[in-house]
């Protein structure tokens, strides 16, 4: 007989919670067994692609697909003509602006959709494409959001007004012909008495530039139109699938109940794969005329020049404080480009994200936002780069205006962050700027961290290097650079979030089966961030049966319920409750069946790791499994038969993960080459449910906080090209360029959440751009740089130094 | 990134591949390893609408040492220089120059022909072979000829092969002294911001020889024969490596582009080039 497990062992047995479980998903995918949009192969499929168009502003003059036509292979060649009887030549944005699905008499922005080329394969459509004539008039090009505010061309002709008024716009009033929206957040009058009677003000404008999330797997679709039964199947690269169904059912007119969106294996998203580009809908109507299935996957320079991109705000910021380093108030205008339509993807209520944490860390008793959305000739897009809706843009801008702050006020940085942060007796604490911040303990965290990377000793040794650098013995500085952010994600609750009307709850749906294994299904879907493993583990430690008995599924909106998907760091703030709010159903029948089992009151059995326990008497029990079986085959009186729960979630509150960052760089002054020499990264995500997969996501989300700070972005020249359309040209880090990262932590759980969790996913990224941006400005502190912007790369760097007379 | 339409060509011999090319003239064009014509197709950039694949041709890979000469065949990957240790100890600056050509799996396919042949000014082999006063071997239908590395590039992708010509083997003398091969790039698999070739000989604490090449810092590879001049004779003081940099500087025209301004070049290349003056000097 076998020896009894204790109590321990029985937890660790089922592999929850805490505990580093591997990912189940990397069998396949090491083995080249995913299953991505691109595998997809269905019979009689054709390839569509797209005629682009090279300039950033002009009119179509005429396009020609006669030549195209008459190449062997072509299907057919569809324009904006063919698309508007459908009314689908346009198609809403995300943003409640619209955008073209195909070009409607103009451009606006290189490499936008002007054809849509259906082919036998992808090689005929590629030769189709070159063969389409379009002649194109140029028009005056506008690039810099500033100068569009200014400029007489009008890029919208369809949002104006008759005799040139401009009528209001999805969020409000729009000021010229080129605004979008004006959001305004906290007390404007009361913040410029503040700045007016402070001892210190400083000021900056801090540009964060435009980048892309460049997920590794592109965006595309597989349609695929059954006109028997009038389903259309739609396999897709899709961070919301629910919601492309429901966004397809709206603007097709095809019942909702006949859609089945598919998100098979994705390759990374990051924000770049939630909302609808022209690529699914061209694809779909093209299933629809053909009667078999269509196939569109961009190539990667489609994607980086005019999928969603991130970013692209003019940040100008005072802060203002006592001459002791109080802070007294925040003031920040920001200048939104948004490109030729507003796609950004924020909550409806939310048209610049949630910038108003802009407060970051810190007790900022007043302080004013205000947001000017602006087009320009540049893609559209605006989505949120491995962040919750534009709080990379809000951190990065106070921990900026705190570092010019100290320079200011001649503090050290460490220090005057200290003084000012939120103290954990304060939570949970209102903000000036509108959030109730749930938990923290930031004091306790930013002292670990300042201790574990020996904070004194770096900044003499920093000391002793600007002494050598002056006398000629180095060129090289030392950079310390220090970010404490505090991040608002888990979007959010349906009464202030929605997404085109549709409210951010999140849901998960249990079966247990009768030997006791169970499959959850959820609203969400992973593009790598391991839910198959970590949802289990939640559900394993909430109902007592092993994750390795749990099957999660994800993706297929005909068998998954209802749920806004993945982005900002909703999936386990929101999915993750209801998965534990749906076990927790789970738990509460099967004790019921337990009471039955054991023969006593409900109330005299409690839930015990793996089983339920008759209070006082741990030898009488029954187990999880045990329960499971009795509840599909034993008739017991006034209980349904089976074991499922479904729970939808409606997060009372946003998380609020935070984190302490330390970046040790050197300088080559004559080469502007960066050297990361240490990366401290504590991040506190309250709950921890697999720190394998955190500290896995916390590498990859400050890999691509290096990329964006050191190089990574889509830069225009004056004609509006994209002259970073490449990956030659756009920066994304190989495991050469990256440092050996030190990963630690606090916990300080979410007293709002079921489990205390608040999601990691996205902290590395909204904490690490600041922290080596910091670095590289501290490194030239010394020399009396304030501010110098992203992205820091050689020649900017090296520039920095020879305006600052470094280079003799 | 779908190439147009091309015919496929894999002879076996060298005379199978020459008769393509003497049949279709520029409208064929020989592959090697591909990393830089197949970009180039599927980027619609290169139209070939005959391509003819190399790696079956027999005796175009190989390195062979004899005496003093070294010769590589034109298939010869970055991986195999970097791997043969006979050519790491004859003409260390070959591995030295090779490792920080792109990434291992590139290296796997790069050869030294089609990194020499393609004209690309990014490309660090051509720079190399300049330093290294290679010549290059071509083949084409009136037979065998050999052409100075220094005098083989004429503009971006314009060299002074014919169109029915095939590059077939770089060959130099194994160099002596010290030697650097220096090179700043934002990432890697990036082309140069600035590098620098260099071989330097040393009797008595004086320079004796010196030879100075340049990537990717004006449209060919350059070869500067000022800067070289400017170190022999000298001790390398600091006033002559000035003058062999201010030469350098005289010699190339950098242009701008991603990986900055004109005026970030030039110094880059300054400072590039004094510390492989100063690494090679070392190893004097």
């Amino acid at each position: 007989m076998n020896k009894e497990l204790t109590r321990e062992e029985r937890a660790d047995a089922l592999g929850g919670m805490g505990c580093k479980r591997k990912r189940v998903e990397d069998a396949r995918f090491t083995q080249g067994k995913g299953n991505y949009v691109d595998d997809i192969k269905l019979p009689g499929m054709l390839h569509g692609d797209f005629v682009r168009s090279p300039y950033a502003h002009a009119r179509i003059v005429s396009i020609n697909a006669e030549a195209a036509l008459a190449l062997d292979g072509v299907i057919a060649v569809l324009t904006a003509e063919d698309l508007a009887p459908l009314g689908l030549h346009w198609m809403p944005t995300l943003a409640g602006d619209k955008q073209m699905v195909l070009a409607d008499g103009k451009v606006l922005f290189q490499g936008q959709e002007v054809a849509f080329v259906v082919a036998k394969d992808r090689y005929i459509a590629a030769d189709a494409v070159e063969l389409v004539e379009v002649e194109y008039e140029e028009l005056p090009v506008l690039t810099d959001p500033h100068a569009a505010l200014e400029s007489d061309v009008v890029l919208r002709e369809d949002l104006m007004g008759e005799g040139g008024s401009i009528p209001d716009g999805a969020h409000g009033p729009r000021k010229h012909p080129n605004h979008i929206f004006t959001w305004e957040v906290g007390e404007k009058d009361a913040t410029e008495q503040v700045m007016g009677e402070a001892d210190v003000v400083a000021e900056e404008m801090v540009y964060y530039h435009r980048t892309h999330p460049c997920p590794l797997e592109t965006c595309g679709c597989v349609a695929s139109m059954d006109k028997v039964n009038g389903k259309l199947t739609l396999h897709g690269t899709f961070q919301a699938p629910h919601a492309i169904r429901t966004v397809v059912s709206l603007i097709s007119g095809i019942e909702e109940h006949n859609i089945r969106v598919i998100s098979p294996d994705i390759g990374g998203g990051f924000g770049n794969k939630v909302g609808a580009y022209p690529g699914y809908v061209c694809s779909v109507v093209a299933s629809i005329v053909t009667g078999v299935p269509v196939k569109w996957v961009e190539d990667r320079m489609e994607n980086l020049m005019t999928t969603a991109f991130a970013r692209d705000y003019w940040m100008r910021g005072k802060i203002s404080a006592t001459k002791e380093g109080k802070i007294t108030g925040l003031w920040c205008h920001t200048t939104a480009d948004h490109g030729g339509f507003d796609a950004c993807a924020d909550p409806t209520k939310f048209p610049a994200g949630f910038m108003n944490i802009c407060t970051g860390s810190y007790d900022i008793p007043t302080a004013y936002l205000a947001v000017d959305g602006v087009y320009t000739n540049k893609a559209p897009g605006g989505v949120s780069y491995r962040c919750s809706f534009r709080v990379t843009e809000a951190a990065y801008f106070i921990e900026r205006m705190i570092e010019v702050l100290a320079i200011e006020l001649n503090m050290d940085a460490a220090e005057l962050r200290r003084i000012n942060f939120i103290k954990k007796e304060q939570f949970p604490y209102q903000s000036a700027l509108g959030w109730e911040y749930d938990s923290g303990d930031y004091h306790t965290a930013w002292d670990k961290a300042l201790k574990a990377v020996d904070y004194e000793g770096l900044r003499a040794e920093q000391a002793q290097r600007v002494e050598d650098f002056k006398a000629g013995k180095t060129r090289k500085l030392m950079g310390i650079g220090l970010t404490h952010f505090t991040e608002i994600v888990g979007a959010g609750p349906v009464k202030n979030c929605d997404i085109l009307g549709l409210g951010m709850f999140d849901s998960c749906e249990i079966r247990i089966h009768p030997t006791g294994s169970a499959i959850a299904r959820l609203g969400t879907i992973s593009q790598g961030q391991g839910h198959a493993t970590t949802f289990a583990q939640i559900l394993a430690t909430e109902i007592g049966l092993p994750a390795d008995s749990i099957t999660i599924e994800e993706g297929d909106t005909d068998t998954a319920p209802y749920g806004l998907g993945t982005y900002g760091s909703r999936s386990t703030p929101v999915a993750g409750a209801a998965t534990a709010m749906a076990g927790r159903k789970i738990r509460a029948k099967a004790q019921m069946i337990a009471a039955y089992l054991l023969e006593v009151h409900d109330d005299d059995v409690e839930f015990d790791v793996d089983r339920f326990v008759v209070k006082g008497a741990p030898e009488k029990f029954k187990t999880m499994k045990e329960i499971a079986f009795a509840a599909y085959n034993q008739a017991i009186p006034g209980i349904e038969p089976g074991l499922e729960a479904v729970s939808y979630y409606d997060p009372p509150n946003m998380t609020y993960p935070f984190g302490a960052y330390v970046c040790v760089m050197d300088i080559d002054v004559d080469t502007g080459v960066t050297d990361i020499r240490r990366f401290y990264a504590l991040d506190d995500c309250g709950t921890r449910i697999n720190p394998m997969i955190i500290e896995g996501q916390v590498h990859g989300g400050l890999t691509e906080a290096l990329a964006v700070a050191l190089g990574q972005e889509i830069a225009y020249d004056e004609m509006g090209n994209v002259k970073t359309g490449t990956l030659m040209d756009f920066f994304l880090p190989t495991a050469w360029e990256v440092p050996n990262y030190e990963t630690d932590h606090t916990v300080t759980p979410s007293p709002h959440h079921p489990i205390g969790a608040k999601g990691v996913g996205e902290s590395p990224h909204v904490g690490g751009v600041p922290c080596f941006s910091n670095a590289v400005n501290d490194a030239f502190r010394a020399f009396g740089l304030r501010h110098t912007h992203m992205p820091h790369d050689h020649w900017r760097i090296w520039k920095t130094a020879n305006e600052l007379g470094l280079h003799g | 990134m779908i190439p147009a339409a091309f015919e496929y060509y894999r002879p076996k011999d060298l005379e199978g591949a020459l008769s393509v090319l003497e049949e279709h003239g520029d409208d064929a064009r020989v592959l090697a390893g591909g990393h830089s014509l197949i970009p180039m197709m599927k980027l619609r950039m290169a139209e070939v609408p005959h391509l003819i694949d190399l790696q079956d041709v027999d005796g175009l890979s190989g390195i062979s040492i004899e005496g003093n000469t070294i010769r590589i065949g034109a298939m010869t990957t970055q991986h195999d220089i970097i791997n043969d240790v006979q050519l790491a100890s004859a003409a260390p600056i070959m591995r030295e120059a090779s490792l920080q050509i792109a990434d291992p799996q590139v290296r796997y396919m790069g050869t030294v022909g089609g990194n020499v042949a393609n004209g690309d000014p990014g490309n660090d082999m051509p720079g190399l072979m300049q330093c290294l006063d290679a010549t290059f071997t071509l083949v084409g239908p009136e037979g065998e000829r050999e052409v100075a590395a220094r005098d083989f590039y004429e503009a971006a992708y314009m060299t002074d092969r014919e169109d029915d010509e095939i590059l077939t083997a770089v060959s130099f003398e194994a160099p002596s002294g010290g030697y650097a091969y220096e090179k700043q790039k934002r990432k890697i698999g990036d082309y140069a911001t600035a590098a620098a070739a260099v071989l330097l000989t040393k009797e008595g604490g004086t320079c004796t020889a010196a030879s100075i090449a340049m990537t990717n810092l004006s449209d060919t590879p350059v070869h500067s024969d000022a800067a070289g001049a400017a170190l022999v004779g000298t001790s390398l003081d600091d006033a002559a490596v000035k003058a062999a940099v201010d030469a350098m500087l005289g010699d190339i025209d950098p242009t701008q582009d991603n990986r900055g301004p004109i005026e970030f070049k030039r110094h880059a290349a300054a400072v590039i080039l004094r510390r492989a003056i100063e690494n090679a000097w070392a190893r004097a």
